[in-house]
Formats: C-alpha cells, sequence, structure tokens
C-alpha cells in the first residue's frame, strides 16, 4: 500500500535553513494573505472574548480562550507542526464542544446541579437577599435620572449632599465627577453615560418595563440594599429583609428572626426545617448513582427501561437485517429485468427523512383517524399508541420500515462481491442451493456486515429521534416519576429526568444517567473495536 | 407405419410448445414470483409516502380527511405553508445543515490529509483517539452541552443559547470523529507519488492539498457533506434545547410541534411541508446514492 510509505525523513529539496510559508514573502500571494485575514479575524475575537471573560469574571472561558487562541498563533506563525496546521481548526471544536463536554457530564453528574440548585452560593445568596427587598420605611427619595452607555441601562441619582452617583445593574452606585444637575434637580450630563431624555422614558413602554426591574446595587455589600425607582424621576433605597452573614453562613430574616444556615447540600435552611427556594450546587458524590438504584419507584421503571432498550436496539438490528439480507439474496438475480428500477423503489424510505417518517407513522397509527385502522383494520379503534405493548410493536415496525433499505444496499453489495470462482466450484462438487447459502454466501455476507451490525445496534441504543417523534416515550408508565413511558429508550428517559424542555431540572440525576449509558456504549464500541480490528489499517 | 408417422409428427408439433410451457412453469418459480412479491415490497415500501403526497394534497386538512387518498386535489396546504414559520424555519434549517456541512468536509479533510500525508509524533494516538471519541454520541451530553452554552453565553452572547452559530459550532464538535476515518480511507487510495512529483515541481503544502488532492477526492467530500447536512437535518436533541425561540427552529424542531399540538388540523401542514423537506433530499440522495452505499459501507448509520 502506498501509505507504507517512507518513514526515514526524506532528503529535504532545498538547501536549509529555509523559511516558514507563513513568513516568506513571494509576491502577492493569495494563499498568505487569505491566511493573515483569517488569523487577524480570529485574534480579534479572541482578544474580544478574553476581554468579556475577564469583565464577567468567567474564569474558564478566559483560561480555555487564552491557551486556545496562544496554540492558533504559534501554529500558523511558526514553521513547526506542520500537521498540526491542518488538524488545528476540527481540533479545536473537537476539545471544546465534545471532548470537554463528555468531561462536564461527568463533573455534572456528581453535583446536586438542577432547579433550586443552578448557581453558586454568591449568586444563591444574591438572589434569596432581592427576592426579599423591601422599601424602607421612610428612606429619603433621591431625584434620579435614566442613563445609558452601550445598551447598558443605569441610574444617576442626587445624594443629599448634592453629589451625583451613577451606577447599573452589574456595578454599584460610584461618585460620578463633572455631572451636571439641571435646574430640575435631576442629573443632565454625565460623564461616560449618555442621559435618557425624559420624553423617552415616558412614551416608551418596553424601557419603562426594564427601569421598573432594574435594581443598582448602592454598594458592594448586598446587605446595603439598592436603588429601585417606580417612575423614573425619584429613587430609593430598598432593603433586604434579609441579613447575610458570610462569616456565620446565615441568612437571618430581620422581620421574624428566623435564622436559614448553609448546609452542605447547598441549601440555607431553618430550624424548623423550612428552606430558602435558591440554594447553590454542591458535590454531592456518588448520590446521584445511588438514587438511580436505590430510589424504588425510579429504579424499577428505570429497569423497565433499560431492558426495553435493550430490546428495541437487538429488534432495530435484526429484523431489518433479515429482511434486507432477504430481499437481497430475492433480488440479486441477473435474470429479474429492471433491478435498478426496483432497487431504487425499495430505498425510498431510507431517503425519506427519519425524524418526518416518525412523525407521519404517528399520524398514522393514531387510533381514531389513522389511516392503518382505517384502511388495514377495516376501522376498527386499536389503541396503537396508548397501549404499551402495542406501541412498542409499532415503534419496531416503524424503525423496520426506515432502515430495512440500509441493509438490503449492504447486503446487495456484499453479495455481489462475493467470489463467483468459489461458488462454482461448489456447485461443481454437488452443493444445492440451500447448502451454498449456508456454507458460503451466509457466512461471507456477515463477515462483511457484522461491523456495521455493532455500529447499527450502539446507533439504535441512543436512536432519540425515532422515539421520541413517533410518540415521547409514551404510553406513560403509571407512578413512575419523570413522566417516564413505555417505549422511553434510556436516552429519552435522560431527557425527560434532565427538565431541560420545562418543570423540575435535575442536571445531576440526568449527567448520571448519561455516564452509565456512556459506559455501556463504551462497552459495545470496545467489541467492535475488537471485531472491526480497524486499528490495524494505520499501522 | 402411419401411427408411427402420425405420434412422430403430433410430437414435432407439440414438443416445442411442450417446452416453452414448461420454461414458462420454470420461469414463473424461479422468476416470476419474485415480481409478484416486489409488488408487495414496493406497496410497503411507498405507502406512506403516497398517503403523505396524498394528504399534502387534501384542502380539509386534518387526520381524518386524508384517509380517502387522492379523492380531492388542491395545493391549499401548500399556499397555507407561507402563512405559517415553515419557510423561515426551512431556512434555518437549509443555513445551518449548509454550514455544518461545508465546515465538516473543511475540518475532515485537512484532518485526513495531514493523518493521511504526514508522518509525525502522536499520529497514531491521534487516529485511535479520534476512533474512540466518534464512538460516544454528542447528544448524550445534551445536558452538559446546554449548561456550557448557558454559561459561554453570558460571555459571548452569539456561542450562547439560541444562537444558531452555537448550534453549528456544536455540530461541528462532532465533524472530526466521524469524518476522518472516512475520507481517510479514501485519501490514502491516491497515490504518494502524485504529491511526490509535485513537490520536486516546487509546490507547497497547502498547493498540493487544494489543487490535487481536493479534486482527486470529490466524491468522498459530496458523500461526507450530505451526510453532514443530513445528520444537521434530523437533529432534534440537540436543536431543540439550543433554539429557544421559534424563529430559530430547524424544521425538525417546527413540524415536530405542529404533530404533537394538534395533530388532527395541522395534518395538511405538515404533510405539505414534508413533501417540500423530503424531495431535495430524496432527489440528492438517489442521485449520489451509488457513493453514499460506499460511505455507509464504511461505518455510517441512518441518523
Amino acid at each position: 500500500m502506498t501509505v507504507d510509505a517512507p518513514t526515514t525523513p526524506r532528503a529535504p529539496a532545498e538547501p536549509a535553513p529555509r523559511e516558514s510559508h507563513a513568513r516568506r514573502w513571494r509576491g502577492p500571494g493569495w494563499g498568505f494573505l487569505a491566511k493573515l485575514a483569517l488569523m487577524a479575524l480570529v485574534n480579534a475575537f479572541g482578544v474580544m472574548t478574553l476581554l468579556s471573560a475577564f469583565r464577567v469574571e468567567s474564569w474558564v472561558v478566559f483560561s480555555a480562550t487564552l491557551v486556545l487562541l496562544l496554540a492558533a498563533d504559534v501554529v500558523y506563525f511558526t514553521r513547526r507542526s506542520l500537521p498540526l496546521k491542518y488538524l488545528l481548526p476540527g481540533l479545536v471544536f473537537l476539545l471544546v464542544f465534545q471532548v470537554f463536554i463528555f468531561g462536564y457530564t461527568a463533573y455534572i453528574a456528581f453535583t446536586n446541579y438542577g432547579t433550586g440548585h443552578a448557581g453558586t452560593q454568591e449568586q444563591a445568596v444574591e438572589a434569596a437577599l432581592i427576592q426579599g427587598e423591601r422599601r424602607i420605611e421612610d428612606s429619603p427619595t433621591y431625584p434620579l435620572s435614566v442613563v445609558e452607555r452601550v445598551g447598558e441601562l443605569g441610574f444617576a441619582v442626587v445624594d443629599e449632599n448634592g453629589d451625583v452617583l451613577v451606577g447599573s445593574a452589574e456595578q454599584p452606585l460610584e461618585e460620578a465627577r463633572d455631572a451636571e444637575v439641571g435646574s430640575g434637580g435631576v442629573p443632565t450630563e454625565v460623564p461616560g453615560w449618555d442621559v435618557v431624555p425624559r420624553t423617552t422614558v415616558i412614551t416608551d413602554a418596553e424601557l419603562q418595563e426594564q427601569i421598573a426591574g432594574l435594581r443598582v446595587a448602592v454598594s458592594e455589600d448586598p446587605n446595603d440594599g439598592s436603588i429601585r425607582t417606580r417612575d423614573g424621576s425619584s429613587g430609593a433605597v430598598y432593603e433586604s429583609t434579609l441579613v447575610w452573614d458570610a462569616g456565620a453562613q446565615t441568612i437571618t430574616d430581620t422581620t421574624t428572626g428566623t435564622v436559614y444556615t448553609a448546609n452542605d447540600q447547598g441549601s440555607f435552611v431553618a430550624e424548623d426545617g423550612s428552606a430558602l427556594p435558591t440554594g447553590w450546587y454542591v458535590n454531592v458524590g456518588f448520590e446521584n448513582f445511588f438514587r438511580l438504584f436505590t430510589d424504588p419507584a425510579l429504579a424499577q421503571t428505570l429497569l423497565s427501561v433499560t431492558v426495553w432498550t435493550f430490546a428495541f436496539a437487538t429488534l432495530s438490528v435484526v429484523l431489518p437485517f433479515a429482511l434486507g439480507l432477504l430481499l437481497a439474496l430475492i433480488y440479486n438475480d441477473a435474470r429479474l429485468k429492471g433491478r435498478r428500477f426496483l432497487r431504487t423503489l425499495y430505498i425510498l424510505p431510507y431517503a425519506f427523512p427519519a425524524f418526518m417518517s416518525a412523525l407521519l407513522f404517528r399520524g398514522m397509527f393514531n387510533a381514531e383517524f389513522g389511516v392503518i385502522n382505517d384502511l388495514f383494520f377495516f376501522g376498527a379503534n386499536i389503541n396503537w399508541l396508548g397501549d404499551p405493548w402495542l406501541a412498542r410493536a409499532a415503534v419496531v415496525w416503524v424503525n423496520l420500515w426506515l432502515t430495512y433499505p440500509y441493509y438490503f444496499l449492504v447486503c446487495t453489495g456484499a453479495l455481489q462481491a462475493l467470489p463467483q470462482d468459489t461458488l462454482e466450484a461448489a456447485s461443481i462438487d454437488g452443493a444445492g442451493r440451500t447448502r451454498q447459502l449456508r456454507s458460503i454466501i451466509l457466512p461471507l455476507v456477515l463477515v462483511a456486515t457484522a461491523p456495521l451490525l455493532i455500529s447499527s445496534f450502539a446507533f439504535s441504543f441512543n436512536n432519540f429521534t425515532v422515539i421520541y417523534m413517533f410518540n415521547n416515550g409514551g404510553p406513560a408508565i403509571p407512578g413512575a416519576p419523570y413522566a417516564l413511558g413505555a417505549t422511553d429508550i434510556l436516552i429519552s428517559a435522560i431527557y425527560d429526568i434532565s427538565g431541560v424542555s420545562g418543570g423540575a431540572a435535575d442536571y445531576g440525576l440526568a449527567s448520571a444517567l448519561s455516564i452509565l449509558v456512556f459506559a455501556v456504549v463504551g462497552g459495545i464500541s470496545a467489541i467492535a473495536f475488537r471485531q472491526t480490528r480497524k486499528l490495524e489499517e494505520f499501522q | 407405419m402411419t401411427t408411427t408417422t402420425e405420434v412422430a409428427a403430433g410430437r414435432a408439433t407439440r414438443a416445442p410448445e411442450d417446452r416453452r410451457a414448461a420454461r414458462r412453469r420454470r420461469w414463473l418459480l424461479e422468476v416470476g414470483w419474485k415480481y409478484l412479491l416486489a409488488v408487495v415490497v414496493i406497496f410497503y415500501a411507498i405507502f406512506p409516502l403516497v398517503y403523505v403526497l396524498s394528504a399534502s394534497l387534501n384542502p380539509y386538512g386534518t387526520l381524518a380527511a386524508s384517509n380517502a387518498l387522492f379523492s380531492v386535489i388542491d395545493v391549499s396546504n401548500y399556499a397555507a405553508l407561507g402563512e405559517t414559520r415553515f419557510w423561515t424555519w426551512a431556512g434555518n434549517t437549509l443555513l445551518i445543515g449548509g454550514i455544518a456541512a461545508v465546515g465538516a468536509v473543511l475540518m475532515g479533510a485537512a484532518a485526513a490529509y495531514a493523518f493521511s500525508r504526514f508522518r509525525f509524533s502522536g499520529r497514531r494516538a491521534g487516529l485511535t483517539g479520534l476512533l474512540i471519541i466518534q464512538m460516544f454520541p454528542q447528544a448524550l451530553a445534551f445536558v452538559a452541552i446546554f449548561l456550557m452554552l448557558l454559561a459561554l453565553g453570558e460571555v459571548v452572547p452569539v456561542l450562547g443559547l439560541n444562537s444558531k452559530i452555537a448550534l453549528i459550532c456544536v455540530y461541528l464538535g462532532g465533524a472530526l470523529g466521524v469524518n476522518t476515518f472516512l475520507m481517510y480511507g479514501f485519501f490514502n487510495t491516491v497515490p504518494i507519488e502524485i504529491d511526490e512529483s509535485a513537490k520536486i515541481d516546487g509546490a507547497t503544502h497547502a498547493q498540493i492539498f487544494w489543487r490535487l488532492i481536493i479534486p482527486l477526492v470529490t466524491p468522498i467530500l459530496a458523500v461526507v457533506a450530505l451526510l453532514a447536512f443530513i445528520a444537521a437535518f434530523g437533529d432534534y436533541i440537540i436543536a431543540k434545547i439550543v433554539l429557544v425561540s421559534e424563529e430559530n427552529w430547524t424544521l425538525a424542531v417546527g413540524m415536530y410541534q405542529w404533530v404533537s399540538n394538534q395533530l388532527a388540523s395541522n395534518w395538511g401542514l405538515f404533510a405539505a411541508g414534508a413533501v417540500i423537506a423530503a424531495i431535495p433530499v430524496l432527489v440528492l440522495f438517489l442521485s449520489l446514492q451509488r457513493y453514499i452505499v460506499g460511505g455507509l459501507t464504511a461505518g455510517s448509520v441512518k441518523g
């Protein structure tokens, strides 16, 4: 093979030292100019991301961007690492949007991330204090102007001393030097900010809504409260009835005197057991994994989901393969005229987009109005989608329709590649047609298709689209938590549990289940790995 | 004497008929029944497609009314698509699928070229790593994708939730793993002597890649592009969690909404949309069929 080309270093075509392509300038090289322009764009975007990550203090994004940007510049502006010049773009996407995501899934699986535990403790404290905010009785009102800076709204107020203070949702009040106060007593000019005219504030309903929701912290300490306004021309200090004590890790409700203490489950809990609605996420160790196996309602449902997943994946390989192989055997016959035409018609279901097929069958299997009951069962009212076993049969049927053409194509290819002389020799030796089929054709076809069968199994195992589009995994299993249904496979169960589509979210539990499915897929892949021995190709 | 001649004459006239009848019987037994079976198989294969075409032409647009095949023919469902967001969704799908496909081809081809033509340290480890990574489906990690985009959106809004660019990036994240092997095998079939002679003539690596290799591997590029497009076209789970607002949806997300909400009344719309969306894919698939079969057997399945 040509791949096993020289491993010894090739003799340099030109005498060293050679300049890098990147720095060599031979007239107006379009390639070089294009690269320069692209790298300028990449650097601009990278620096922008760095600045913005720095501003919102997102250190993971900051460091990842920094590393990637440096790597890109080093790879494309030095003459080393030629292969990396070709690999880097794909590699960056692979690392960020696939490898990192796997790692992140594993991380989330060990936390209680979800509804009520969706941020850091700092964010949880802030959210709790905001929810408990009331206007302080007889607190002074300050003359106020609404100010704006590149899409960001803020307030400018005049305090008791006549000084102008300015701030926004992200930045607490601070003194604005050289600001001017107009005749109405409100700030009219604030350096660095545009004062929004009073008429605009009154007429723009959307702006009014934003202003009503805006709160500007008085200082860095969340206990000091914040400025809010009702009318856009005067502001008052709102303080939370809750007080945060960072040292003692407690939040005290000043109206009732209840003390909420931070616990290691990421919640603020009072002595009587009541808790504040906002918590933060913490590492919970293997708790999510234990819950999958020990929570009785969940474990039982998941067991049936798992069994069905294996059954669905197996049936989705065996039945279509059998049908496809049978059709391939029958129609791989030179005496038939119009084979190409027949083949095209046979594979039409495969060329029809899968998600639309599943939706189409969802309508066709409808119990009341569906065409299947109407035409093929003489108007009987068979509840295909509502009965667990009928729904399972129907979804296997749909998948059979969807995938048999794939195996038909693959098996036809394998049959046409069979060694003709072997078959001839067999027939001379007196082997009948069944004998040839059993002893020569089938083994050879199976050898050619076995790796495909294994990868199809792994694919069907996670075939979310067909299951979800056909019947949402329904009909629901009575008494099951998280709206799990009889045709749900593991991946659609994870979707239901995660709550990303609405409802209470439990990202931690969903990720823990994802990790287990990853392990199963990994196991299947290991078998495939050994079977296909693809590794041998690139030795 | 006479009898024998009669018999002989009779046999002479009847024998070809007998043989023809026997041959016909044999033909029916060995070949003819295959045509009969083909009718059954074709009915099985294309009934749903004929049904959806008929439903799309039925002006009543309900599930119940669609059961009488081709009883009425009217294009009002197609016209009604204009009053929905169908064309916006179709445009989004085309845009997302198109860019994802082009990106997948470019990145996959560059990676395959590097693996096929250069010998560098970490090459085997890289190939093995890709082989392992591609076995883990991205869709299983959708929770992490959701949370990561949530966090990323606070820094760079264009890469956050509800952004088509973010969705394309997620799809491109899976591009290298799936496609590199498909292309790597194909790149290896292009003789390395071509590169070497070009190098002697003074061509740079970039020139060899763009001017020599790319034209020679066009078939596999077309297959990878089509497979990447179909993968983006058919993806529901990631598109659904990334694209929040209705005007950003793809066809899969939008059409699911039609059918799941009010199945009975939106059926005509769905059918018309399905016909419109399926025809380009069908045409592309059938015209590239020859190449696709090769690509499919190299390890990819319907998605």
